[in-house]
């Protein structure tokens, strides 16, 4: 078989304070750094917390819930996005407090079908053997 | 505390004679040039500098491709407002005797891409959290915090249309603007410009272009000796926040600007009611309106109908609340919008404030102003300067 063609979009390069979090997203966990000396979540991950300046961190799963903070439909592709346009950059506001930047997996990436702070889920993308891209989709609110 | 008030005076400021798709110049050769053309704007030759500011060349690379060894090195880079903190960084070098004559430089091969840089590694925490995700460059960055300002606020997309449709009334009065002869563009215009990365169009986007620009700086109590008429700092301020605008901590109100621009009125001793004219950096056509509301122009949530505030003049042209003949003249030289964006704009902003200021702005000159603010951020709304300046 010849298989997909291979990704072509921009790949992260971890460093030591973030391969935690690549390495839970490869496993399907979306990975938080939490501060022990105040007891919050960051991100993206550092070595240290940005709300007290502690460095005694742990790292624990995420819910993966979140919502809509912001967003865009991008239709100026980046190189390797050519076949997916429009799509959706988004700020995701996490059930934990951080917010992070990620793409909205939707079929219908307009204005009318994406509302601001729409609750979403993580769904992990394995772009390469090495890389999986956290992203989120919307949920449907329950009935 | 009045800090550096008025210590400090611009006595130089130039561009290259061209803007626009300039194959002929490198990054350095239009710093060359902008410097060389400020220098003689002052009555300087190189060798006189002894403070050199500039980012887009490193102040090692030219010292030596100007051949001159300055005594007072900054090369501060945070983006396009980089040019404003530099002349609070002279205004403090000179007041504390680093040195005498301050040269600020900007160039940039932002169309041409000359010898230009590559953006940062993949192992950046940009590189690792939003080059992943197609974040392909400032329209879709800076594009980002636009629909939570819609969503707290109710702005709309056809209020911040009337931003590009202002700025370019301007151009049209400015023969070195790029867009000076592209006719005049209405709210309608920009809403049915090609889509970019929604909410912006391309009328919302700045133009991408080659060029440079610079400003010489000495001590006010000899800024009289020189043969340009003096425009003083009054007051200024810096700040920085974050790199990545995911990582802005309200996406409706920029912390650096507000930083920044409350020490600038602070050391001027004047508020926004004072001033007389206005640059506001505008990468984008939602980029000063925030702007307008964080350095207290207008009330939180209040630009949008603020800038579609328009009127009608007599022979039915629109008057703009922020073009030519409204209340609050911004951006008079057509702005990053219809004027001129090399990548990292500041400079021409502050440019604009000195030729208005010494009253050789032509056709839109502003009349009767005494002061100007300059206000930009450094990339989205992550770092941020501010300038206020006066002729007297
Ligand atoms: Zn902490």
């Amino acid at each position: 078989m010849s298989g997909e063609p291979p990704y072509r979009g921009a790949l992260p390069r971890p460093t030591p304070e973030t391969r935690p979090y690549w390495d839970g997203a490869k496993a399907g966990r979306l990975m938080l750094p939490w501060c022990k000396a105040c007891a919050r979540p960051h991100f993206y991950p550092r070595s240290i917390c940005p709300h007290c300046g502690a460095a005694d961190l742990e790292w624990r799963q995420a819910s993966g819930r979140g919502t809509v903070y912001s967003y865009v439909i991008n239709h100026k592709p980046a190189r390797g996005f050519e076949d997916k346009v429009p799509y959706v950059i988004a700020v995701i506001a996490l059930a934990e407090g951080p917010r992070m930047l990620t793409n909205l997996v939707t079929d219908t990436p307009t204005p009318e079908a994406i509302r601001i702070d729409m609750p979403v889920e993580v769904v992990f993308d394995a772009v390469t053997p090495e890389i999986t891209l956290p992203k989120f989709r919307p949920v449907e609110a329950p009935r | 505390m009045s800090g550096l008030r008025r210590k400090v005076a611009i006595v130089g400021a130039a561009e290259t004679d061209r803007l626009g798709t300039l194959p002929e110049h490198s990054r350095l050769s239009l710093h060359a040039e902008a410097a060389r053309k400020a220098l003689a704007d002052a009555g300087l030759k190189p060798s006189d500098v002894d403070g050199l500011f500039s980012t887009v060349a490193g102040p090692n690379e030219l010292s030596e491709y100007l051949g001159i060894v300055p005594r007072y090195v900054d090369g501060t880079g945070v983006g396009g407002c980089s040019y404003m903190i530099f002349v609070r960084h002279a205004v403090a070098a000179i007041a504390a005797g680093y040195c005498d004559v301050a040269l600020i430089v900007h160039g940039e091969s932002g169309r041409s891409w000359i010898d230009m840089e590559a953006p940062g590694t993949p192992a950046s925490p940009a590189g690792q959290f939003e080059a992943p995700y197609g974040v392909a460059g400032a329209p879709t960055s800076y594009s980002l915090p636009v629909l939570r300002h819609f969503h707290e606020f109710g702005t709309t997309k056809r209020q911040m249309s009337h931003v590009p449709a202002a700025t370019r009334e301007w151009a049209l009065l400015n023969p070195k603007a790029i867009m000076h002869k592209a006719g005049p563009i209405t709210p309608d215009d920009v809403m049915a410009s090609r889509i970019v990365c929604y909410p912006f169009n391309l009328l919302d986007c700045c133009l991408v272009a080659d060029g440079g620009g610079a400003l010489v700086l000495v001590a006010a109590e000899r800024a009289r000796d020189f043969p340009r008429p003096p425009v003083y700092v009054l007051g200024s301020g810096e700040a920085t926040a974050h790199r990545q605008v995911a990582m802005m901590r309200d996406f409706t109100t920029s912390d650096s600007s507000r930083v920044a621009s409350a020490d600038a009125f602070r050391e001027a001793g004047l508020g926004p009611a004072d001033i007389d004219h206005l640059m506001l950096y505008d990468a984008f056509s939602f980029t000063p309106m925030l702007f307008l509301e964080d350095l207290g122009f207008v009330a939180r949530g209040e630009s949008g109908p603020f800038v579609a505030d328009t009127s009608k003049r007599a022979d039915g042209r629109t008057i703009y609340p922020t073009g030519p003949g409204g209340k609050l003249p911004m951006n008079t030289n057509g702005g990053g919008l219809s004027y001129c964006h090399t990548g990292r704009y500041g400079m021409f902003a502050l440019l604009e404030a000195v030729y208005q200021l010494r009253g050789e702005a032509g056709a839109r000159q502003v009349p009767d102003i005494e002061t100007s603010l300059v206000h930009g951020p450094g990339r989205q709304f992550a770092a941020a300067g501010t300038v206020i300046l006066a002729n007297r």
